[in-house]
């Protein structure tokens, strides 16, 4: 029997086992790990974007009281090199070492390590250090970087080129040759600074032999690997421990310098070292997300019909690769951008550039946004130039619900969809039909009232290995989970994913207790501990925990439970095929009144004195599960702006989407993932943008430049679902993480644009803040003056 | 050193000798490894630090451990009391406030300050009042909406307590 077909708590609403240590302060994080005789380190960051290093000068800060150690790049190369986990075709990858030797790349570039008793110990010696620069030119803009002439980020390169990444699919001279319609729009994803509310930071000692290192990642056992292979200690040696983590969106998916250089530090000075990012240095040092212009260019009949879509793409990558950046504007956005969309041809051509900014690598969603936002818009383009609705230009290409397996023009196959019950929920719940009386009233306040559709689909997963390594990634996209139940009956699952927020604890439980036949309150997910995980975990990332770690979780239940129905056989003197565990229960068919309770079986797996023959003692499972496909949600978001005519402060009124994500395991934690996500993508459409000058300062360096969405900033959120399950897992399930992020930021901008159609504004680029919005207003003459 | 303070935090005093420049969050997690209460930013705009000083939501990263001196603290610690949560607390449980719970110990804080000077808000003076925290993981909905329950709830209990207190009266 397949649990999955009659669920009792998978699908419900199970509290969170999280929350009563974090409601309560008892949760620990990185930076709340305290160590007996711990020393602080501190960096010293280039106030220039580029610019060789001459010479360094530490002896003053070395007679500094109470320091420990100062370091610059040369003391350190013992660390090895930041690691890159994708290669694309032709990659020309940077030299990228913990701390810089040569020259500093961009502004915030460490450049010396001082490690003192205690944190302004630390800070006056770094004061104290004389880096003596010779400023070179700058480029910030990433197709400035591509044009001959400009400076070079990495010269032994010869250029900033790090590739050129093409997908193709059908005829698209023909698409463009057959067009009654072309519409070409340049498409800008700004750069983003991700913010989680927690800094990073890492914490590490070094006691007989053995490496403890504490720190604020979403993949722990990247860090251990790369910590045991960079510093010579073998993988036994290294434990890394990611305790609470205070939201990651990708920023915590690397392997970041201070990582190694804290361990590194521990070990060679025998003591505990500890460095916590403040939020201004974070803003320089850890990666930001999106950063990328686009060209799309759609061709189509005058009925709405798409023929094609070619687009040139060029990506900011910042000054260095980071872990996961070639794979983003490429692989994540390249192959997903036709979305719900039959297109007959396809031309994408993405080229990546160094700059001399801070490295660009996955924020929520990345890649998939852009792709989406792409979409998206120039769908609302052609729909304003054939003046057809936006919604039924949508519907009419949508790729029909009888055509899955569907085999995308990009390359990749859909696994399962069923776009138009979504769209029409979520038109519904917008009152869509209703809308013009609306801008009709906005209209007579003086105000410009808009709503924006957006419909996609995007890729989850990023397995199955075989696939990973096709597209060049440079491990595999599996997840393990190990599941032990002790003699007295009581359920541990070890998961390898690596959850900041997710609450995997509670929904790894409610797989775990459906197949094992317990409670949720009965089984304990730990995770994020390289010495008590199955061995190797990949971790949390791109909406991948659920569809391939929660699979892992359930397929390990399953093969313990097949354990717990043998042994309930034996004891019950009843053929296994009769055997039903249910309630904590093990019974025959029809006799639950001569039931053994789940520990009964439990103790005697570990008894062993009463077991089936051949069958070994205990009761524990470990799966490696290595899905054969990825999967593919979908959905609609739609947006309802009113924007103030007198100033050009845009709010949104109302937001409703509908998402299927597969079988939902918890929906209380599905719709959570939703709302942050939306929040994000409303985040970058109208109130966030990272602004670097032309000398590489990061001029939105804080939380008091960058805006950073706050309560008032976001609206309530309708949502609602449908279910269409995925054959690629056996609950059916897809994930959820990113669709919030991916949906909202075109529904938000088109929506802006539909507000200002009527003075025949086009496209406005983002961040759709008031003065933007003010001044298209006044240009095109209207505005009170 | 030479600066001694005596501050009452979560209903325990403290007398400790600190230096002048010593954060009052940073004397609340280092000295006292109170650690429930978190540092987000460093320019005073997340919240994440807020606690209770004499009763009034503060950013404990804005203040001095000296200015302190004589006050009294609660933190997220001090929430509960003898093992009962604060309606607050269960409210964000119940609503799904939290994800990653970095920001929530902040943001329960300025919801305890904002709901004894504001016993029936509505959402938009909730948002309001916690603008000034941020978080990233939630997009606020279910905070709202257990600032929202917590304040039913807590209403309810005070009209229980002044009907218990009207019935014993002679």
């Amino acid at each position: 029997m397949t649990v999955a077909a009659n669920p009792k708590y998978i699908g419900t609403r199970v509290a969170r086992k999280e929350d009563p240590r974090l409601i309560t302060g008892e949760g620990t994080f990185t930076d709340d790990v305290m160590l007996q005789g711990v020393a602080y380190m501190t960096l010293v960051r280039s106030p220039h974007a580029h610019a060789r290093i001459r010479r360094i000068d530490t002896a003053a800060a070395k007679k500094e009281p109470g320091v420990v150690a100062v370091l610059t790049g040369t003391d350190l190369e013992a660390t090895g090199m930041l690691p890159v986990f994708i290669a694309v075709p032709g990659m020309n990858g940077s030299k990228h070492m913990p701390i810089a030797t040569d020259k500093a790349r961009y502004a915030g570039d460490a450049v010396a390590a001082v490690v003192a008793d205690s944190r302004d110990a630390a800070k006056r010696a770094a004061d104290l250090i004389a880096v003596d620069y010779e400023p070179l030119p700058v480029v910030v803009d990433a197709t400035k970087a591509l044009e001959p002439g400009a400076p070079i980020v990495h010269e032994e390169l010869g250029s900033n080129l790090v590739f050129t990444y093409p997908v193709k699919g059908g005829d698209i001279d023909k698409a463009f040759k057959d067009a009654e319609i072309k519409v070409t729009q340049r498409i800008v994803n700004q750069r983003l600074i991700p913010n989680a509310m927690e800094p990073r930071a890492v914490a590490a000692k070094f006691e007989a032999g053995e490496l403890t290192l504490w720190t604020t990642t979403q993949i722990p056992h990247f860090v251990q690997l790369i910590v045991a292979l960079n510093l010579g200690l073998g993988q036994n040696k290294v434990r890394v421990i990611a305790p609470e983590v205070g939201g990651g969106f990708g920023s915590k998916l690397q392997v970041y310098a201070e990582e190694l250089l804290v361990g590194y530090l521990s070990k060679t000075l025998g003591r505990p070292v500890k460095w916590t990012e403040e939020r201004r240095e974070g803003y320089l040092a850890t990666i930001h997300g999106r950063d990328l212009v686009e060209n799309v260019e759609i061709a189509a009949k005058k009925d709405g019909t798409i023929l094609g879509l070619r687009i040139r793409t060029v990506a900011n990558v910042g000054a260095y690769l980071q872990a996961f950046a070639p794979g983003i504007p490429t692989i994540l956005h390249a192959f997903i951008i036709p979305g719900p969309y039959k297109i007959p041809a396809f031309d994408v051509e993405v080229r990546g550039a160094y700059t001399n900014t801070t490295p660009v690598d996955a924020y929520r969603g990345a890649g998939r946004p852009e792709a989406t936002f792409a979409m998206e818009r120039i769908i609302d383009r052609l729909a304003d130039e054939i003046g057809m609705d936006p919604a039924e230009l949508r519907r009419k290409n949508f790729i029909p619900p009888d055509a899955f397996p569907f085999n995308t023009i990009s390359g990749i196959t859909y696994d399962s969809g069923d776009y138009e019950p979504a769209l029409d929920r979520a038109l519904a719940m917008a009152d869509y039909k209703g809308f013009e009386k609306r801008r009709a009233e906005a209209k007579a306040r003086g105000n410009y009232r808009g709503i924006g559709i957006s419909t996609y689909v995007e890729i989850c997963g990023l397995a199955p290995s075989k696939a990973n390594s096709a597209l060049g990634v440079g491990w595999g996209g599996y997840e393990s989970a190990r599941i032990r139940v002790h003699a007295t009956g009581s359920v541990q699952v070890f998961t390898g994913t690596s959850p900041h927020g997710q609450g995997h604890e509670t929904s790894w439980a409610q797989i775990a207790a459906d197949a094992l036949g317990v409670s949720p309150n009965d089984i304990e997910v730990r995770h994020g501990d390289t010495f008590e995980s199955p061995g190797m975990g990949v971790g949390t990332f791109g909406s991948r925990s659920l569809a391939v770690g929660g699979i892992a979780v359930h397929k390990a239940a399953e093969k313990v439970r097949e354990k717990v129905v043998q042994i309930g056989a034996h004891l019950l003197e009843a053929s296994p095929a009769d055997v039903v565990v249910e309630n904590g229960k093990v019974f025959v068919k029809g006799v639950p009144e001569k039931a053994k309770n789940f520990g009964d079986i439990s103790m005697a797996a570990y008894l062993a004195n009463n077991l089936p023959d051949g069958m070994e003692p205990g009761l524990e499972a470990t799966v490696y599960y290595d899905p054969p496909n990825f999967t593919f949600p979908f959905g609609t978001h739609i947006a309802e702006v009113e924007i103030d005519g007198e100033t050009g402060n845009v709010r949104i009124e109302r937001y409703s989407a509908c998402d299927d994500c597969g079988r939902q395991i918890n929906p209380m934690i599905v719709d959570g993932q939703l709302h942050g996500g939306i929040a994000q993508g409303i985040g970058q459409a109208l109130y966030e943008g990272a602004v670097y000058d032309d000398n590489g300062q990061l001029l939105s360096g804080s939380m008091m430049e960058y805006h950073v969405p706050s309560a008032e900033d976001i609206p309530m959120f309708n949502l609602d679902h449908t279910v269409t399950l995925t054959n690629t897992n056996p609950l059916g399930v897809k994930g959820i993480g990113e669709a919030g992020t991916i949906g909202s930021t075109p529904a938000a901008v088109n929506a802006v644009i539909d507000a200002l159609s009527p003075l025949g504004i086009k496209h406005i680029d983002m961040p759709l803040g008031s003065e933007k919005i003010w001044r298209a207003i006044r240009a095109a003459g209207e505005g009170r003056r | 050193m030479g600066h001694t303070v005596t501050v009452t935090v979560n209903g325990t005093s403290y007398s400790r000798e600190i230096e002048p420049t010593l954060l009052l969050v940073e004397f609340l997690r280092e000295t006292l490894a109170l650690t429930g209460t978190h540092v987000g930013c460093d320019t005073s705009q997340c919240g994440a630090c807020t606690v209770l000083v004499d009763g009034r939501a503060t950013k404990a990263c804005t203040m001095l451990a000296v200015q302190a001196d004589g006050a009294t603290v609660v933190t997220v610690e001090g929430l509960a009391k003898n093992g009962d949560l604060h309606p607050i607390q269960r409210a964000f449980a119940k609503e799904h406030g939290l994800q990653c719970g970095f920001c929530t110990p902040g943001l329960m804080i300025t919801a305890v300050d904002f709901l004894e000077r504001n016993a029936s808000p509505s959402d938009a003076e909730i948002r309001h009042a916690i603008e000034g925290n941020l978080c990233r993981c939630t997009g606020y909905h279910n905070i709202v909406n257990a600032i929202r329950t917590a304040s039913a709830e807590m209403r309810q209990a005070a009209s229980g307590e002044a009907k218990i207190a009207a019935e014993v009266q002679p």
